[in-house]
Order: structure tokens, then C-alpha cells, then sequence
């Protein structure tokens, strides 16, 4: 068939079954923009800046599974989005981005809008195509939507020159993908599962270490099965939470540099680590030469270049962690769950000696407090995103997440203003749960033009802004580290949160008081539209345990003993 | 510390715009280093072959393979432990050195005058690497005005 360009970008994302598209036009993307007008195969939801729109399509892709899409323009369009890519990339996130681009005839004579998007997107994507020619673009974005989605998933952008989505040209979608450069290898190697096996039935006191990637692959309940047949206690990694139920006995906590003082001194006492789509970052891992010192590592990733990169793997496992487990499961009979008896009271011990826990406080509502009644009030009914700093840890800390793609959080690249366009991406692919964004009183302002975009598309996402007058995580740097410089985090000086949300047509609250949050969040739920509920919260309050930056796990900051001086 | 050991990568890639700056771009990234790097189309073939030499520990040259082969359009890469390894120079001698001093050195390296102009004489040599830069300290005093060094290309044995 011979269609224009635009027309075959349409046509491919209809084939794709891409059923939401995030984005917002421009001059180079107009004639892509045409055919959306006429099209009634998707829906487009205008965002009010760009870095929303990769950000909301990172929120919608990881609450389904499914690849997020994202259209731009060119120049500022496109380097808008780019916080969005580099956060896509570092997360996992299958995307596929779609840009505009000048004509061709005018790349590389600083034209109107025009910039380099491949050599900027280069380094913070799986991979990017610029189109020369219309006849490409079935395979382009075949290729695209292929490459986002297999091996380890990540964001792929596409730049098309405007000429180029005029261009008639003949369009089948229906082509074999021949990439003979890019074989993910997805089956792990059946002698080294045995061999780890073995190991593991060996171990005195083995560890089970899930990662993000257990999420990406759609493995969480293969996993839950292999952790419950063997017996072995688990640390979660951030991006894992909701990979095991926050009541499994089995699940110590999650560790790192807020990681619980079980699930760190469990990491720092084990020895044998197995690792499950994890990938030893170092907010995980503290000190290298002195984690899991004593541990041999079992490590299961779909990505070559994540294994022995920062921590040597004794058993190496190249696979989808889904066909690992499934594989791991056949030889559950060798190992001998009772076995690990000791070591599980052993870390059941550590949790009972420094429990994750906070103090209140009779004059300010404490920041854990509200995460945790949020979780009391709507557990497994809400999906959680957030934004970054100490609002986010404490997200991670104290909601009891029950399922995989609850928790949507930027890990990797760590992107204030994350939270709240991811949110509606969330609330877009799954609507029939009540989407939470626990958010800051600084992370907020950097997107809080998406209250336009919530309103209009009615994505009634609840921000919860837990406002400690303070870019709070770096005060807390500050008093730890900087002898309490408190240089340029005193957010003293705010918009009026409740009007900013009642300005765009919203609703705003603000709370002192425990009774006042209930009847707020009810009060938001019912309202069915987006709301801001400012809650004022302690301001000097610390994210603990804490492990400083380049620290041993076992060497933690802890919370003081109540009453303690 | 761990040792910084040379070594030598073939890559072969998809002969397609923007895959050098693919490469060079990891490598940037990534904070390895390029001694050299030299890149020409595989006869007859879509691909191009890259001969990088770089310098690494152990662990730092595994994550190089592994990361260049993340790559989509890399095919395959190669870290040779085997290998014949040979580089070329060209090198300008002013015409008032001793033409057959030179001549003789040359052909000691695989080499020889390949140019003679009115002020100038330029000669070739192609050899191992290390064997190049033993020349280049030999032909110094007879006053090189210009030295260019192709880069190491290798083949496995």
C-alpha cells in the first residue's frame, strides 16, 4: 500500500496494538500530528511538557508491561525529552520515542529547531535510528518496538525528518525482522543451573538477592515459588518491591543504602548470594570489597555485560530470569528447605534486634506515618509512584506492596519531577486502581504543569506532597555530612499548594493531623479528580538506616533508641 | 592496584551511518582508553572490521567486549590473545639525509622508499607495533619532519 510517511508511523503503532500514545507536537512532527487528528486506532494524551511525556510513558509502560510510547518535535522538544530517555534507560523501561526532525535538506545547516537528537540520544538509549528515506520506516519502527521490548528492555528512539513523513511510499508491516547483529540470548545455560543448584543446596546460609529485572521479565511469581520451595530468605533490591508480598515470611526487606539492618547485616553474613536481575548497583552494594565478603554469587541476568561487572560471579547465568527460575524449579528436590532453620531464625534475630520503625511525634505528623496509613487504607487497591529523595526511600520502606508493577519509582537515574506524569501513565493503564504519587514539596514543582494534562484527560492522580519545608534528602547530607550547611535546600519560601492544585482545576488540601489526612485521602478517592494533599510534616526527620555513600552494609547508621539523646 | 595491560579488539560491525560514533562513544562514556583505532569495509561483505587497541585490567577489557557487544549493530567481538599484529608508518626525511642509510633501516622493518621529491624523501615501514616505535628511535637522527602511524590492524592465528 502507498501511504506517506506519518500515515505509516500511524499504521505501525496500530500494528503494535499500542493503545495510548503520550506526546505533544510541533513543527517537524505536524504532519505526524495530521494523521493522529484523523486516526481513531489510539488514544494521545497531551502532556504539558515533553520530559512528562517520556516520563508518563515510563509510568504506563511499567504499571502493563507493555512498550510506553512517546512523540516529540525536534530541537527543544526533543532535548526536553531527553531526562526522560537517560531515566528509561537506566530503569529498563521498554519505550519507543518518536521524533521530529528538520527536513532533510536542511540537517546540519543549524536550522530552525534542528539539533543533533541521534548524537545526543546515543549514549542514553538502547538503541536510535535517524529515517532517510519512508521505505525504512516499517522496519525502523518494527525494529524499534522488537529491540525496546527483548533482551534487556530499554528505550529506542526514532528520529524522522519532516520531508521524510511526507514521503509516499509503498508500507507492509507484515516483515520477518531480521537482525542477525542482535540475538538476546534468553535461555540459561542448563549445566550452570544445575551447578548453582548444587551450590545452593551446599549453602548454610544462602541469600536470595531480586532485582528490577524480575519485574521486567514478569517472573515475580515464578520467583515467590522458587523462594517458598527452597526456604531461603530474600533481600529486595528498590526497583524489586512487590516481587514477593510485603507479609512473606520469607522476604527479610529491602537493602542498600536504606535498606533494612536485617537485610543488610542478612547480605553481609550470607554465603551465597543469588542474585536474581539485580545488578549490584552501588546504592545496593555500600563498600564493594566488603560486600557479601565471605559469599560465593550466583548471578542470573539477562544482560552479559551486568554479570561480573562490579562483583565477580562464580556461576554465571545468561537467561530471561523467567526461564532461569522455571529451570531453577526442576531442582528444588536436592534442596533441603529445613536446612536453612538456623539461618532463617538468624535473620529473623536481626530484624527483631533493629526493626524498620520511626518515633512519632505528638506536634508534627511524621512522613513514615502517612506512607504507612496510606498503605493501611488502600494496600493492594493503589499503585504507588514517586518522585526522588526522602519521601521516595520512605515510599519504599514502609508501604506494604503486594504484587509486581505496584511501585513505580525512578531508580537508576534517581529524576525529580519523575513522579506525578508517571502517575497518569499509571492511572492510563490501569485506571480501575487509585494511583498514588508520594511526592516532595521540591520534587513536586518540577512537573507540576501536569495538573493541565490530569484535569483534561481526567487522570485523577492523588499526589501526596509529604512537605518538610526542605529539599530534604540533601538537608539530610547536609546535617550528616556538611556539618548542617543547610546550603540552598531550605525550601522555606512555597506556592500555596491548595490553590496551585484549585488554580488548574484540581483539588487542594492541606493537613496537620492524622484525622485531617484520612478525611482528605477519602475526600480525594471520591472526588474522582487530581488532587494535591499537602501534608506538614516533621521537618528534620531522617531517612534511617543509612549506610554513607561508599560505606560497609554492615556498618549502618541506625535510628535512635526512643528517648535516646 | 590491578595492571593496566595492552590489549588489541576486532569488532565487526554493520557497515551503517553513525556506527563509528557508536563505538567511540562507549568508549568516552565508559572512561576506557583507544591507543589506536583503525576501521575499513570487510571485502564483499555489509560489515567493517575496527582493530582497537586499548589498555585496561582484566576486568575493565572484559566489560569493553561485553559492552561493545551490547551494541546492535556489533556482529562480533574478538579480544585476541594470539595474533599476528602489524602496523604501518610513513616518515618524510629532509633530501640532504643519507638515501641508503634510510633504505637499509627500512628494509630492516619491512620497508622501504616509497617517495622522492624535490626537498623531501618519504619512506615506509610496516611491523609490530613495538617494533615500529624501535624504528622510529632508530631514524631520529636522521631528522624525520613528519611521522604518521596507521594504527595496529591483527588477525587471529
Amino acid at each position: 500500500m502507498q501511504i506517506s510517511g506519518a500515515q505509516m508511523v500511524i499504521e505501525a503503532l496500530i500494528a503494535e496494538g499500542v493503545d495510548t500514545v503520550f506526546g505533544y507536537p510541533g513543527g517537524a512532527i505536524m504532519n505526524v500530528y495530521d494523521e493522529i487528528y484523523k486516526q481513531d486506532g489510539f488514544k494521545h494524551i497531551l502532556n504539558r511538557h515533553e520530559q512528562a511525556s517520556i516520563h508518563a510513558a515510563e509510568g504506563y509502560s511499567k504499571a502493563s508491561g507493555k512498550v510506553g510510547v512517546a512523540m516529540i518535535t525536534s530541537g527543544p522538544g526533543f532535548t526536553n525529552a531527553v531526562t526522560g530517555l537517560a531515566d528509561a534507560y537506566m530503569d529498563s523501561i521498554p519505550m519507543v520515542v518518536i521524533s521530529g526532525q528538520v527536513p532533510m535538506s536542511l540537517i546540519g545547516t543549524d536550522a530552525f529547531q534542528e539539533i543533533d537528537a541521534v548524537g545526543i540520544s546515543r549514549s542514553c538509549t538502547k538503541h536510535n535510528y535517524l529515517v532517510t528515506d519512508a521505505k525504512d520506516l516499517a522496519r525502523v519502527l518494527k525494529e524499534a518496538f522488537y529491540i525496546a521490548r527483548t533482551g534487556r528492555p530499554g528505550p529506542v528512539h526514532v528520529d524522522i525528518p519532516k520531508d521524510v513523513t511526507a514521503q509516499i511510499a509503498e508500507f507492509n508491516y507484515d516483515i520477518e525482522i531480521e537482525l542477525e547483529t542482535y540475538k538476546p540470548h534468553v535461555k540459561g545455560n542448563p549445566r550452570q543451573i544445575k551447578k548453582a543448584m548444587e551450590a545452593i543446596s551446599k549453602a548454610k546460609r544462602p541469600l536470595f538477592y531480586l532485582g528490577g529485572g524480575i519485574i521486567n521479565a514478569n517472573a515475580a511469581y515464578e520467583v515467590r515459588d522458587l523462594v517458598h520451595k527452597t526456604g531461603i530468605p530474600a533481600v529486595e533490591t528498590f526497583m524489586a518491591r512487590g516481587v514477593l508480598s510485603y507479609d512473606d515470611e520469607l522476604l527479610v526487606g529491602m537493602l542498600g543504602m536504606h535498606g533494612s539492618y536485617a537485610s543488610n547485616m542478612a547480605m553481609s553474613e550470607t554465603d551465597l548470594v543469588i542474585g536474581l536481575g539485580a545488578r549490584f548497583d552501588d546504592r545496593v552494594t555500600g563498600k564493594l570489597s566488603e560486600f557479601a565478603k565471605n559469599a560465593g554469587v550466583i548471578h542470573v541476568d539477562i544482560d552479559p555485560a551486568s554479570i561480573s561487572k562490579l562483583v565477580n560471579a562464580d556461576y554465571p547465568i545468561v537467561g530471561d530470569v523467567k526461564n532461569v527460575v522455571n529451570d531453577m524449579l526442576k531442582h528444588t528436590d536436592k534442596v533441603d528447605s529445613k536446612s536453612y532453620e538456623l539461618w532463617r531464625e538468624t535473620v529473623k534475630n536481626f530484624n527483631e534486634l533493629h526493626p524498620l520503625t520511626f518515633h512519632e511525634d505528638s506536634d508534627r505528623l511524621k512522613p513514615q506515618w502517612v506512607v504507612k496509613r496510606v498503605g493501611e487504607l488502600l494496600g493492594d487497591d493503589a499503585n504507588i509512584s514517586t518522585d526522588v529523595g526522602q519521601h521516595q526511600m520512605w515510599s519504599a520502606q514502609f508501604y506494604p506492596f503486594s504484587r509486581p508493577r505496584q511501585f513505580m519509582s525512578s531508580g537508576g537515574l534517581g529524576t525529580m519531577g519523575f513522579g506525578f506524569p508517571a502517575a497518569l501513565g499509571v492511572k492510563a493503564a490501569s485506571p480501575e486502581k487509585v494511583s498514588i504519587n508520594f511526592t516532595g514539596d521540591g520534587s513536586i514543582l518540577m512537573n507540576c504543569q501536569e495538573l493541565m494534562t490530569a484535569v483534561e484527560k481526567k487522570l485523577p492522580v492523588i499526589n501526596i506532597i509529604l512537605n518538610n519545608n526542605f529539599l530534604g534528602m540533601v538537608r539530610q547530607w547536609q546535617t550528616l555530612f556538611y556539618d548542617k550547611r543547610h546550603s540552598e535546600t531550605d525550601l522555606s519560601v512555597q506556592p500555596d499548594f491548595v490553590k496551585l492544585a484549585e488554580a488548574f482545576g484540581g483539588i487542594g488540601y492541606r493537613v496537620h493531623t492524622k484525622e485531617e489526612f484520612d478525611v482528605a485521602l477519602k475526600d480525594a478517592i471520591e472526588k474522582d479528580v487530581v488532587a494535591f494533599i499537602e501534608v506538614i510534616v516533621h521537618r528534620m526527620e531522617n531517612v534511617m538506616p543509612m549506610v554513607p555513600a561508599g560505606g560497609s552494609l554492615f556498618n549502618m547508621m541506625l535510628l535512635e533508641k526512643k528517648g535516646a539523646k | 592496584m590491578e595492571n593496566n595491560e595492552r590489549r588489541v579488539v576486532s569488532v565487526i560491525v554493520v557497515n551503517e551511518a553513525s556506527v563509528l560514533s557508536r563505538i567511540t562513544d562507549l568508549f568516552s562514556g565508559r572512561g576506557y582508553n583507544i591507543t589506536s583505532l583503525t576501521v575499513a569495509p570487510i571485502p564483499d561483505s555489509k560489515y567493517s572490521r575496527l582493530t582497537i587497541v586499548t589498555s585496561g585490567s582484566i576486568r575493565v577489557i572484559e566489560q569493553i567486549t561485553k559492552q561493545l557487544h551490547k551494541l546492535i549493530p556489533v556482529l562480533r567481538v574478538y579480544e585476541h590473545a594470539d595474533m599476528v599484529e602489524k602496523e604501518m608508518a610513513l616518515i618524510k626525511f629532509p633530501i640532504t639525509e643519507s638515501l641508503s642509510d634510510i633504505n637499509a633501516l627500512c628494509e630492516a622493518y619491512n620497508g622501504k622508499i616509497v617517495n622522492v621529491g624535490e626537498n623531501v624523501i618519504i619512506a615506509m615501514v610496516s611491523d609490530e607495533p613495538n617494533r615500529i616505535d624501535n624504528f622510529l628511535k632508530a631514524i631520529k637522527r636522521y631528522n624525520p619532519k613528519e611521522i604518521v602511524r596507521s594504527g595496529a590492524v591483527a588477525l587471529e592465528r
